[in-house]
Formats: structure tokens, C-alpha cells, sequence
């Protein structure tokens, strides 16, 4: 690893102020951006910590929906979304114990790995990603792999999740990694429901348009039948595109079948 | 390099670190504690598992610096006041809980935050928590039996898989 200088501030402006530097780097949790440090994938002349923020940690729920702080860990929010479920469930899948213990919202989101759980999440809900300067809904946010809505310097405080009538999100683990070979977050809301998945595309999480109209007219598998999702698959020594295609499907149904 | 200050395992320790230097590093480098063994350095074995204010953490995956301030429990800290084997350790020894032993430390760290906060595991609720602990020995049969034994539950049942 390169050595860098390390700065903890405890709010969001000391924050923004310390990214200014050239070649500055935000640091949520770290599971992610530590690895890729060692591997000498980044050269940051400073990383900032938000775990010292406290106004970006922690849950709230209300008016309907649920809003997280953007330094909140993997591990708070399985223990406390209780009023989105399926959240809470989807966060206590992701890595291992000790990596929720340290992982973050607001940092799995920043990174938009292609096979995270939480731009599916996010995504599916139709979440709204807060950052320092703005609110950016999810449909605008996820640009593609590792690419996002982000300027330079921008943190995310806090994401809101609108709480759906039901949601489930099925996650095929790639064996090695436990990352998702495919995940698919299904979310009933009185409007209609969005189906996203994560994992498969070369094009980061997407939401699956056909499922969502069928779905919505008619919330139940049977509705998908025959319905094949396309686009522009990952196609690598765990799977194929035709694979993971087909794995879209299977899961979309056992989504739907599971949501509560 | 900046001081940093923490208490390990009830001891206030200090040292200076730079900012990339890792938690496991400190622990091993600067303050002796080599029981916290490293064995994949990318945040996969586990065997580098600490407590942090509490909770399980991979100690490869944090910087020194971010435990500023912090409580760490490492596994030089679990033996109980008189020396003698806590009953997680005495529980490992019993049931044969390791081969090796080099992700030993990480097995008992794990198995310790999950006692705390599920003190009845299921066997099923075992293996699920350590899901990012690995043995590379395959022992997992006997750290599960000793996990359970541990939380004094009987293990005679626990068949092989």
C-alpha cells in the first residue's frame, strides 16, 4: 500500500473541506477501498474517514419512508430497519459478521459495485441518495459499473428508502466470493412495482422494465412466464450471459414468491 | 506519523502510525500481540478477527488510525483472570476445536461476538457466522461442536457432515 495522510473528521463540512485536497479520498467502512489499496489500485494523497460523523450514522422511519445515515454500518442497519424488512434482510446478507460490522451504506453505494447488494436495493426502492450539496433519485444515480451521479469530492449523508407494500431480494452468492453472481430486489409499491438487478450486467444494476409492467398488472411468478430478461450480460468463468440470464428470471420469481 | 492511543484488552497502549499502517500491523508490530494472526491480508480468512468497541472486526480491514480512542479485545485478552482457558478456548480444546490453529484466534474472536449477542446458537446460526472465518485446515466439523459446546448446548448429536 502507499502511504497516505489520514484525516477523521467529525462533520459532513470539515469533510467536504478535507476532500478539497488534490488526489483526496473519502473512506466509509473500508472493505472495499482498503483491498483495492493494497492491491496498489489507488493512490489517494489523503483518505477521509466519515465514520467519525455522527450525524451520518444511524436509522429513522417516518411519513412511509425510512432514511439511513450514509456512514451507518451493514450491521445497524439489519439490526434496526425493522420497518423496511426486506432492507434489513438484504443488509444481513451482505459479506460476512465482521465485514458488516464495518461496511457502510453510503460507501457500497459510492463504489456501485456490480455485484453489490445495495445498488440493488436502492435502485429497486427508488431510493433518493443525499449528498452534501443535493438529492439524487436512484433511477438518476447509477451510471454503470463502479460509475455513479458522484462529483468529485461529493459524500453521501444519508439515503431514503420509500417503504413498500412488499419487497423480497433473492441473492445467488458466487460461491468464492459470496458477492452476487445475480441479485434481484422486487418492491410492490401502490404505484407499481420495480424489479433491479444486480451482478449480471456489464452495465452495473438495472432495473428490468418488462418484469415491472407485468408485475405491477399482475403481482404474482406465473406473471413472468415466458418473459426472458436481455441486455448486455456478464459472461465470465462463474457464469455466462445466457446464465445469468436465466438466473434473472429464477429469481425475479422467487422474489415475488417471497415478498412480504 | 500520528500517536494513536487505544485500550488493548483493558491496557491503555499508544504508538505512532502512519496512515496506512493497519490495525493488525499495530497489534503485531508495534505492540507484540502476534496472536492475531494475518493470514490472507485481503479481508477473506478472518484469522485476523479483534473486537472493536465490541463488535467483530477484521483487523486487516481497518486502519490503526480508525481505532484511535477505540476498546480492542484481542485473543491474548479472552483467558480468564487466573490464566486458565476461557470456556470458548477450553471448549476448542476439548472438542479439538483445531488442527493448525493458524486461524484459531480468528475462530475463537468470531465465536466470542456471537455468543454475545445469540448466547443459544443453532448449529445452522453457527456456520452462518463464520461465514468469513476460514479454515484451511477444513476443521470446521469440531469448531462448530466447539462453539456449541461452549454455549452449553449438547453436542453429542452433531454429526459429521
Amino acid at each position: 500500500m502507499y502511504n497516505f495522510d489520514f484525516e477523521k473528521p467529525s462533520s459532513v463540512a470539515d469533510a467536504v473541506a478535507a476532500l478539497g485536497a488534490e488526489d483526496a479520498q473519502a473512506l466509509g467502512g473500508g472493505q472495499t477501498m482498503i483491498p483495492t489499496l493494497k492491491q496498489r489500485l489507488a493512490s489517494p494523497s489523503k483518505l477521509v474517514s466519515l465514520t467519525g460523523i455522527a450525524d451520518m450514522k444511524g436509522v429513522s422511519a417516518s411519513g412511509g419512508a425510512i432514511k439511513i445515515g450514509g456512514a451507518t454500518t451493514h450491521a445497524t442497519v439489519a439490526a434496526e430497519a425493522g420497518s423496511y424488512p426486506a432492507l434489513a434482510e438484504t443488509a444481513s446478507h451482505i459479506g460476512d459478521p465482521a465485514v458488516r460490522n464495518r461496511g457502510t451504506i453510503g460507501g457500497s453505494l459510492a463504489n456501485n459495485d456490480p455485484s453489490a447488494c445495495y445498488p440493488a436495493a436502492a435502485l429497486g426502492s427508488g431510493a433518493t441518495i443525499t449528498t452534501n450539496t443535493r438529492d439524487i433519485a436512484a433511477d438518476d444515480y447509477f451510471q454503470g459499473m463502479f460509475t455513479t451521479a458522484l462529483d468529485e469530492g461529493e459524500i453521501i449523508t444519508a439515503v431514503t428508502f420509500p417503504i413498500p407494500e412488499k419487497a423480497n431480494y433473492q441473492k445467488f452468492v458466487q460461491p468464492a466470493s459470496r458477492f452476487a453472481l445475480v441479485g434481484v430486489f422486487v418492491a410492490k409499491y401502490a404505484d407499481g412495482v420495480r424489479v433491479a438487478v444486480t451482478g449480471a450486467s456489464n452495465d452495473g444494476v438495472f432495473r428490468w422494465a418488462e418484469a415491472e409492467a407485468a408485475l405491477s398488472s399482475n403481482f404474482s411468478a406465473s406473471a413472468l412466464d415466458g418473459l426472458a430478461a436481455s441486455g448486455d450480460m456478464i459472461s465470465d468463468l462463474h457464469g455466462t450471459a445466457e446464465y445469468r440470464a436465466h438466473l434473472v428470471g429464477v429469481l425475479t420469481k422467487r422474489a415475488v414468491a417471497a415478498a412480504a | 506519523m500520528t500517536k494513536v492511543t487505544m485500550t488493548v484488552n483493558g491496557k491503555e497502549m499508544s504508538g505512532d502510525v502512519e496512515g496506512r499502517t493497519l490495525l493488525s500491523g499495530f497489534l503485531r508490530d508495534d505492540l507484540g500481540l502476534t496472536g492475531t494472526h494475518i493470514g490472507c491480508d485481503t479481508s477473506q480468512c478472518g484469522a485476523c478477527v479483534v473486537h472493536v468497541n465490541g463488535v467483530a472486526v477484521k483487523s486487516c480491514a481497518m486502519f490503526a488510525s480508525e481505532a484511535d480512542g477505540a476498546e480492542i479485545s484481542t485473543i491474548e485478552g479472552q483467558a480468564n483472570a487466573d490464566g486458565s482457558l476461557n470456556v470458548i478456548q477450553q471448549a476448542f480444546q476439548d472438542h479439538h476445536g483445531l488442527q493448525c490453529g493458524f486461524c484459531t484466534p480468528g475462530m475463537v474472536m468470531s465465536a466470542a461476538a456471537l455468543l454475545k449477542e445469540n448466547p443459544k446458537p443453532t448449529e445452522q446460526e453457527v456456520r452462518d457466522y463464520l461465514e468469513g472465518n476460514i479454515c484451511r485446515c477444513t476443521g470446521y466439523h469440531n469448531i462448530v461442536k466447539s462453539i456449541m459446546a461452549a454455549s452449553g448446548q449438547d453436542v453429542g448429536a452433531i454429526a459429521a457432515e
